[in-house]
């Protein structure tokens, strides 16, 4: 049996990533990916919780992130081909027109 | 008791004349707007009149409580009016004067710009006035206070595009604040010490008292305070400076409010409150010596004046000092009947010079004038009568009231009788200086007399006066020759019916009727025994001190006849071989000077340099300023904040989520 916390280790570790893909990464693609990767971060430390307590309560959590970041993943394609097709670049700084 | 003589009418009905004129007069004629005036301040004469004929038949004093006005606790005042011997007197000078005024008026503003707002200004100050003199109550009596200063201060400043002129509204007005000052702490002190500002009730309770002769105590603040006000109302030292200056506005304005009524309401004001200095013999003693020195002191510089009218306003500031020896010296009747015929003397005098400026096309400078006798010969012979009356020649007004006041200042003191005489000489001899100086000898001015100051220019010869001005100075002239019959001292085989006229008024108040107040042995004030009765001193006494103020006045005459009649050249050299003193004497003993420089120019600095630049805008705009700039400094570094970019706030999330983390941790392993 694997204990606790190396779930939650592994789920801080996953989570750190994606935070720090977000902030580092320039690529609206990447950010895209790094919040997914924070999402499952968060998921992983459901199911762990939920296992260990065995309590299907964190199990429901996770189905309503994933349907969630499904929903987001389509908007968020949506708004990025968009976005692509205005300014023909996927880079977030140059995508700039409300900042003063 | 029981009748109502609707006093409140008297004052309301020159308020309602202002309110006409002053609201709808743009659009009237002249005719019209005259008319007005005329009417309402002619029914409040007729009303003053009414007054007068129901006089013996009212039980003294007559109250009449119109409307309450202020009710807090124990303390009351209400809108009331007060008649009795003293306030019947002022009502029926200030109403009679200041009819006669108005009509005088019409004639002397007619082709003046603004006649409207002047004869509107003039109703509003009869109201004002007829407010003080009739108020049951000091408060009342100091709403009219104010609202005399007021009408005063715009009639002054009636021609308020001059600068001159707009100044010397200001500096009356500013000068009346110091006065008041005093005025208002004596009421304080009154509210607080006894809790009434009613005439009745306050000098029953103050009645009580027993004198303060042993040293000064309350009366003796309230009375000298009092006097402040009054020194600033009646143009006394240290407060009289502006009265001369006030010469500035229309010459039917000085006659009416700077030398008939108003400048008369500081006498008034101490005659009424003669319960209070009655049993404050300090403050009364402090009142004849202000009297004493300004007369003496106006006088002096009156001499040597040019100007017509600033001659008579020393005059003026000379004469109330006179009225204040009679008030020092507890002869309170003879203060009023000298506030009388001075009223009517003085009037005529402003209004005959009025009508010398009119007539030779808005000159003042006496030294452009001369021989008018023939040309004008209605206001020389009037203006004759009035500086007979004033220089103390019997049998005209003058002489009855000065004599009075100098037998009685001399009952107190021989100091002021031999000021008071010499300043009558002065008198005298500046009055008829003034006289031969505009009336003989040859024309000085220019044939076609130019605009001068009183923009009166016709552009035409001298010329007489039109009838409507000449009536009311006949009127004046007459009253100036009777106006004193009315008080012959018992020594000249008269009763002094106006003293005894007067006597009730303030005997009833009189320490003396308190006699069982007072220890035994403590010597009775004078008052009871002079006032109203015929002094213990022989007539004979009294007849040769008469003879020696009349000899006063003869020998100013006599000068001025020598100096500016016989010999015209001989003043120059006079005045060359005074030197610097005449120049001192010239220039009013640089008094204005002295004031601006120890009093308003520490103002000016202290407003400009420490308040304004200092203050205002040192200590406050700059705080306003720094508490901006600092917002936006501490605005520029955390704006920075605000960059814009989505990766910075999502780091500053993360930073703070990792903070929250870190102190959550810290919490938990503690």
């Amino acid at each position: 049996m694997v204990p606790l916390s190396y779930y939650l280790v592994l789920s801080g570790i996953l989570f750190a990533c994606g935070v720090t893909g977000f902030i580092i990464k320039r690529n609206i693609i990447t950010i895209f990916m790094s919040i997914e990767l924070m999402l499952n971060g968060v998921n992983l430390s459901f199911v762990a919780f939920a296992a260990n307590w065995k309590a299907l309560s964190g199990q429901v959590f996770v189905f309503f992130v994933m349907v969630v970041a499904a929903a987001e993943a389509a908007v968020g394609l949506a708004i990025i081909i968009a976005v692509y097709r205005n300014r023909e670049t996927l880079n977030v700084d140059r995508v700039n027109l409300l900042k003063l | 008791m029981t009748s109502n003589l609707y006093l409140w009418l008297i004052p309301i009905l020159p308020l309602i004349g202002a309110a006409i004129n002053g609201f709808l007069g743009k659009r009237l004629s002249r005719q019209a707007v005259s008319a007005v005036a005329l009417t309402f301040s002619g029914a409040a004469f007729a009303m003053a009149l009414y007054v007068a004929s129901q006089f013996s038949s009212l039980s003294l004093p007559h109250i009449e409580t119109v409307a309450p006005w202020i009710r807090a606790g124990q303390f009351q005042v209400d809108f009331g009016f007060y008649l009795d011997q003293l306030s019947l007197v002022m009502l029926l000078v200030v109403t009679g004067v200041g009819f006669l005024i108005h009509i005088y008026s019409v004639g002397y503003m007619w082709e003046e710009g603004g006649f409207y707002r002047f004869f509107s200004y003039l109703n509003l100050f009869m109201f004002f006035m007829l407010t003080l003199v009739l108020a049951n109550n000091y408060l009342l009596m100091f709403i009219g206070w104010e609202g005399v200063g007021l009408a005063s201060y715009l009639l002054i400043g009636f021609w308020f595009i001059k600068d001159s002129a707009a100044s010397a509204g200001k500096k009356a007005f500013i000068t009346n604040r110091v006065g008041d000052f005093g005025f208002l702490i004596a009421l304080f002190l009154l509210i607080q010490h006894f809790g009434t500002l009613t005439f009745s009730d306050l000098f029953q309770k103050v009645s009580a008292l027993s004198p303060e002769t042993a040293g000064a105590g309350l009366l003796t603040a309230i009375g000298l305070l009092l006097m402040v006000g009054a020194a600033g109302k009646s143009a006394q030292i240290p407060l009289y400076v502006w009265l001369p200056d006030a010469m500035e506005g229309p010459t039917p304005v000085s006659a009416l409010i700077h030398a008939a009524t108003m400048v008369t309401a500081g006498v008034y004001m101490v005659a009424r409150s003669h319960a209070i200095f009655e049993r404050a013999p300090e403050a009364l003693t402090v009142v004849a010596i202000i009297g004493t020195l300004t007369a003496l002191f106006a006088a002096t510089i009156g001499v040597a004046q040019t100007d017509i009218k600033k001659v008579l306003a020393y005059s003026t500031v000379s004469q109330l000092g006179y009225m204040f020896i009679a008030l020092g010296v507890a002869a309170f009747s003879a203060g009023i009947f000298h506030l009388m015929t001075h009223a009517f003397f003085k009037g005529l005098l402003f209004l005959a010079a009025g009508s010398v400026i009119h007539s030779v096309g808005g000159e003042q400078d006496m030294r452009r004038m001369g021989g008018l006798r023939t040309k004008i010969p209605v206001t020389f012979w009037t203006m004759t009568i009035a500086t007979f009356a004033i220089a103390g020649i019997p049998p005209l007004a003058g002489f009855f009231s000065k004599d009075e006041i100098l037998w009685r200042a001399y009952q107190a003191s021989w100091i002021y009788w031999v000021i008071g005489v010499f300043t009558a000489f002065l008198t005298s001899f500046y009055m008829f200086r003034l006289w031969f100086m505009t009336f003989f000898g040859t024309y000085r001015g220019e044939a076609e007399s130019g605009h001068g100051q009183d923009p009166h220019g016709h552009g035409h010869g001298i010329h007489e006066s039109p009838k409507i001005m000449l009536v009311p100075l006949v009127i004046l002239a007459i009253l100036s020759v009777v106006g004193g019959w009315i008080g012959v001292p018992g020594s000249l085989g008269g009763s002094n019916r106006f003293d005894h006229f007067l006597g009730p008024v303030f005997r009833s108040t009189a320490p003396a009727l308190n006699a069982a107040h007072t220890a035994p042995g403590e010597t009775a004030p004078p008052e009871n025994q002079t006032e109203g009765t015929e002094p213990q001193t022989g007539h004979s006494t009294e007849l040769a001190f008469t003879g020696i103020s009349v000899l006063a006045g003869l020998l100013g005459l006599g000068l001025a006849y020598l100096l500016y009649y016989r010999r015209p050249e001989l003043p120059h050299r006079i005045a060359t071989s005074l030197g610097s003193f005449y120049e001192a004497v010239r220039n009013k003993y640089y008094v204005d000077e002295i004031y601006a420089a120890i009093f308003i120019k520490p103002l000016i600095d202290g407003s400009s340099k420490v308040l304004w630049k200092g203050i205002d805008q040192g200590v406050i705009d700059n705080s306003v300023n720094d508490a901006a700039d600092g917002a936006r400094d501490v605005s520029d570094a955390v704006r920075r904040m605000q960059s814009g970019n989505i990766r910075s706030y999502a780091s500053w999330v993360a930073l703070g989520a990792a903070c929250v983390l870190a102190y959550m941790i810290w919490m938990g392993t503690r």
